[in-house]
């Protein structure tokens, strides 16, 4: 899915202008708990958090992340978009939608959960 | 370990959300330059990430050892804090005690040791009560 269309399906706005509209993502992990992704998330991914902290960066950089979505109307604070533009040029995209409900239309749109370890398995 | 065997070091301060999590980043650099291949990188940067972000959590201060002996990567991180009192319950996913501080942070989700554990070959937790604790972790090419 190109991000355009993810974008614009979430009723989203691009935070930065780091990343190419056409760039196609396949992939998301949706979770507040950065501990959570870092435990259980595998290979590349789309992000959608409602965690705005400076250590979701850490974490998408540790991680590969390759682009975040900020869900709920949770603004990052300009540190937070600064650091992202500092050290990984991924997109942020900011959305008033609940965590469910952009999950939901963007797997409706062909988006499939990450490579994922249940924490049973961890 | 001693500490002028430390390739990399790095002072870790309690409570300073804002700036931790450098070590990690740094570490990733020196692997990458050396030709390390990702998945390791990965496995060596989750371990570290979450040993530092315990310390900031939990602890007054710390720091962080990252060396290479042959090919295993050893990263040793020992803190002046509270100590671990019951390491089997702290080893138990879920289980935190995590401030709510910390957990607006997105942390607190009790996955810390077991994510430490899971990426590293050996983990090695030293700890006394009121004193601090001491983890050793190694991973091998």
């Amino acid at each position: 899915m190109k991000l355009s269309d993810i974008i614009e399906s979430i009723d989203g706005i691009l935070l930065n202008d780091a990343a190419d509209t056409n760039t196609e993502y396949t992939s998301a992990y949706s979770a507040d708990l950065l501990s959570d992704v870092l435990a259980l998330t595998k290979g590349h991914t789309l992000l959608i958090t409602g965690t705005v902290s400076l250590q979701v960066i850490r974490v998408a950089e540790i991680l590969g992340i390759t682009a975040i979505i900020f869900i709920r109307g949770k603004m990052p604070p300009p540190e937070v978009i600064e650091a992202a533009k500092a050290k990984l040029s991924i997109p942020l995209i900011f959305t008033r939608k609940t965590m469910f409900e952009t999950s939901g239309l963007l797997y409706s749109k062909g988006i499939r959960p990450c490579e994922n370890v249940p924490a049973d398995e961890v | 370990m001693k500490e002028e065997d430390c390739l990399l070091k790095f002072e870790i301060q309690g409570g300073e959300f804002l700036d931790s999590g450098e070590s990690s980043a740094v570490i990733k650099e020196y692997l990458k330059k050396i030709g390390i291949p990702h998945p390791f990188i990965r496995r060596v940067l989750i371990a570290t990430y979450e040993a530092e972000m315990n310390v900031v959590a939990h602890a007054e201060k710390g720091t962080l050892c990252f060396t290479i002996e042959g090919e295993t990567v050893v990263v040793r991180v020992h803190d002046k804090g509270p100590g671990i009192p019951d390491i089997e319950l702290a080893m138990q996913k879920g289980y935190s005690t995590a401030t709510q501080e910390v957990r607006q942070m997105g942390f607190g989700a009790g996955m810390g040791l077991p994510n430490m554990k899971q990426n590293s070959d050996t983990l090695v937790i030293n700890t006394e009560v009121g004193t601090g604790t001491e983890v050793i972790m190694e991973f091998t090419l």
